[in-house]
């Protein structure tokens, strides 16, 4: 019988003492966490996709938490949403944003960027944009292996075996901006959604000379400058013989589509029968145009 | 007989254009002059549309520290100086000439007699080296004046002169030693005067029998020159393998030939060497093999920089054959496909290499089964397998832990890989992106 009571008091008599010890430690080590971070954590998408610019879903949490409000921090990849689930959260009001989607701007197309020679080295397209132009002879144009593609999250890229060029799926794009970044080319661009999803943009990084762009593709913006003298509302800007049309100017008329001789020139999710709308004058407010770097990958907002 | 320590590989040989003497390119009618033809900054165009130009004049002049003067080849008159693209299909500064008879610069010594003595001091020397636009004629074509100015705290001890030619097909430095070995072997000693280090050094593969005894018999009538045989194994040619068969020394991570006292140049560069300070020749021409299997003739040129690669293929060939898969600037190992054709040889061009479709394309990747094949051919003594994983995943800092920036891209690991993974192709971007990142830390 004193076996066992012994048994029973040495393991109590240790047990205290260990609890103890890990009291001490707890309260030595202790990290306190705002419980707002859990809760923040929670409503976010938790895809990791990185479009913050944070490490993760749970970095970018952290951020909203330690800075209180949402200035200067969005979720593209939960948009609106999120942003009102984590304004709720935080106790401010969430910044009102134009839904964005990744737009390829490339028209090198297997037919129209004929390629002239052939590249088997390794697939990646960081690689292949450091060793030489590409297949079609064209340094701006797509590639085509596919960084953008791997790089995306959603799944709302892939490469079209048929052109060679990367398609986005606008009801999975999130606009997180990570192809973006992957691309060492700067060709992909987000912009904002625009009407009814639809959308006017120039088709072509290509700063070379009208002749010499025209060599590598059919299809290459020529810097002729004929869409900006079409613009009604001063949309268009031509530096570095390349065309760029500013989204938040541009009124979706299509005047420059029909005058690009190249083509370069896309529209898209516009009904199949063109019904010219009148294009309304330029108005006394219209903005003006601003100087856009047609280099400038428009990552942010 | 000597060779490195450690990895290597024996890729086929294809020495068949040794016995082309070397002949002189004709001019063609017009060239473009790349600004940046070494490695560093471009020169700065200091010539202007309408200009005439004679053979040798300074047309591009080294404003940055890491740059070298850029001469023109040609007399005529400048045509334009605007952008072009270069082999590659690259767009690059460089000046158009339109070529118009030969006419050179006059302070130039174009007699076939050899000037044996050289009365400048070391530091004359190296002033004109840069003056003439000298840069390492191995490939890397890292600016000479630069390698020979030596740091205070430095000391150099040996002079190694880079005959070894380990890349299968080319056969210039075999070219010109058999032809020049009187030049090249004053040109040795002018360097040797510049570093003020008593012996050079210059190995050589003894699978060129020949060279090492038209090289030995020369090497006799000076003083300080040893003409060292070594075992035949490739990379034996890079800077970093050739100190440790020669010196037995080991080249530490990161660190530059000077740090373990030696210094080497390639024995084209000694040859450019002897006609600048010399003749008072710049840098303008090089020896290019032009090459390849299925070719007629095989051909070795003295080709003036900016002669485009389609006038060689078209003098040296007419056409090229049908089956031809890659014409590669540079061996087979390390060298670069040219993709436009009409892209200016540089002073870096050490051949036309003609590969044919059956060899020319690559064998279908499989998985890796961590044989460490690319770790046994690795003259480095890097992992090549581990580099590709990690850089595939983007890990490109751990890669950066591992060493990745010490690879020479030689191509052993590629050679080896018994999975023909793209291993050398990984590795490279690697390195791209890993220098990216040190350089935004830097910032």
């Amino acid at each position: 019988m004193t076996e066992i009571w012994s048994a029973v008091l040495v393991l109590s008599i240790t047990g205290a003492i260990f609890a103890m010890v890990l009291y001490f430690v707890a309260q030595k080590f202790k990290v306190v966490e705002d419980p707002l971070i859990d809760e923040v954590a929670e409503v976010l998408p938790g895809a990791n996709c990185g479009g913050c610019g944070k490490a993760g879903c749970r970095a970018m949490a952290e951020a909203f938490v330690k800075q209180g409000n949402m200035d200067g921090l969005s979720c593209p990849a939960g948009g609106a949403e999120v942003a009102k689930k984590v304004a709720a959260l935080l106790g401010c009001t969430p910044e009102e944003k134009e839904p964005q989607v990744a737009v390829v701007r490339c028209n090198g197309t297997c037919a129209n960027a004929t390629a002239k020679t052939h590249y088997d080295g390794l697939q990646d397209c960081a690689f292949a944009n450091s060793l030489y132009t590409g297949e079609s002879g064209c340094a701006f144009g797509c590639l085509g292996l596919g960084n953008c593609a791997r790089a995306c999250q959603f799944d709302a890229l892939s490469v079209d075996p048929e052109t060679g060029l990367p398609v986005v799926d606008e009801s999975k794009c999130v606009a997180c901006g990570a192809c973006v970044k992957a691309c060492p080319r700067g060709i992909i661009e987000l912009r904002n959604k625009g009407m009814k999803d639809r959308r006017v943009f120039v088709a072509c990084r290509n700063k070379e000379k009208g002749g010499d762009a025209r060599k590598s593709c059919s299809a290459a913006c020529i810097g002729c400058g004929k869409c900006a003298k079409t613009c009604p509302f001063g949309a268009i800007t031509v530096e570095n013989n390349l065309a760029y049309i500013d989204f938040n100017i541009c009124k979706l008329c299509r005047k420059c589509v029909a005058e690009c001789p190249t083509g370069a020139i896309h529209a898209v999710n516009f009904p199949p029968k063109v019904e010219r709308p009148a294009a309304p004058a330029p108005t006394a407010e219209a903005p003006k145009p601003e100087a856009v770097p047609a280099s400038n990958n428009q990552t942010q907002a | 007989m000597k060779t490195f320590a450690m990895g290597g590989v024996h890729p086929e040989e294809n020495k068949i254009s040794t016995a082309a003497v070397i002949e002189e390119f004709p001019l063609p009618k017009t060239a473009v002059i790349l600004m940046n033809q070494h490695l560093g900054a471009p020169a700065t165009p200091c010539v202007a549309k309408g200009d005439k130009v004679k053979v040798g004049q300074l047309i591009g002049k080294a404003e940055a520290f890491m740059c070298a003067n850029v001469h023109s080849p040609f007399s005529g008159t400048v045509a334009k100086v605007e952008t072009c693209k270069d082999a590659f299909g690259l767009t690059k500064p460089a000046i158009y000439i339109t070529v118009e008879g030969d006419e050179w610069e006059e302070s130039i010594d174009r007699t076939p007699d050899i000037k044996r003595e050289c009365s400048l001091e070391p530091k004359e020397i190296v002033d004109k080296l840069k003056e003439m636009g000298v840069v390492g004629l191995g490939g890397a074509t890292f600016p000479t004046h630069i390698k020979y100015s030596i740091a205070p705290d430095k000391k150099a001890e040996y002079l190694i002169i880079n005959a070894v030619e380990c890349e299968p097909y080319l056969t210039s430095d075999h070219r010109v030693m058999m032809e020049h070995a009187e030049e090249i072997c004053i040109g040795v000693s002018i360097l040797r005067k510049a570093l003020g280090v008593p012996n050079a050094y210059i190995g050589i593969e003894n699978n060129k029998p020949e060279p090492i005894a038209v090289m030995k018999a020369m090497a006799a009538k000076f003083e300080g020159i040893i003409v060292e045989p070594l075992k035949v194994k490739y990379p034996q040619g890079a800077e970093k393998q050739l100190i440790n068969a020669i010196t037995g020394r080991r080249v530490p991570s990161g660190k530059l030939p000077i740090d373990v006292g030696c210094v080497v140049s390639n024995v084209g560069t000694a040859y450019a060497v002897y006609e600048a300070i010399q003749k008072n020749k710049p840098l303008i021409e090089n020896i290019l093999t032009v090459t390849g299997k299925k070719l007629q003739a095989q051909h070795n040129y003295h080709v003036r920089f900016g002669t485009t690669y389609n006038d060689i293929i078209a003098h040296a060939m007419g056409t090229l054959p049908e089956t031809t898969g890659k014409v590669i600037s540079g061996g087979p190992m390390m060298g670069k496909a040219v993709s436009n054709l009409d892209g200016p040889t540089t002073k870096g061009a050490s051949s036309v290499l003609v590969i044919d479709e059956s060899e020319a394309t690559r064998a279908t990747e499989s998985n890796c089964i961590r044989c460490g094949k690319c770790m046994n051919a690795c003259p480095m003594g890097l992992e090549p397998y581990l580099f590709s994983s990690l850089v595939k995943n983007r890990r490109i800092e751990e890669a950066g832990a591992h060493n990745i920036l010490d690879c020479i891209e030689c191509g052993c690991c590629f050679f080896s890989c018994p999975a023909n993974k793209p291993l050398l192709d990984e590795i490279r971007l690697g390195k791209n992106l890993y220098r990216g990142i040190l350089m935004a830390k830097k910032k």
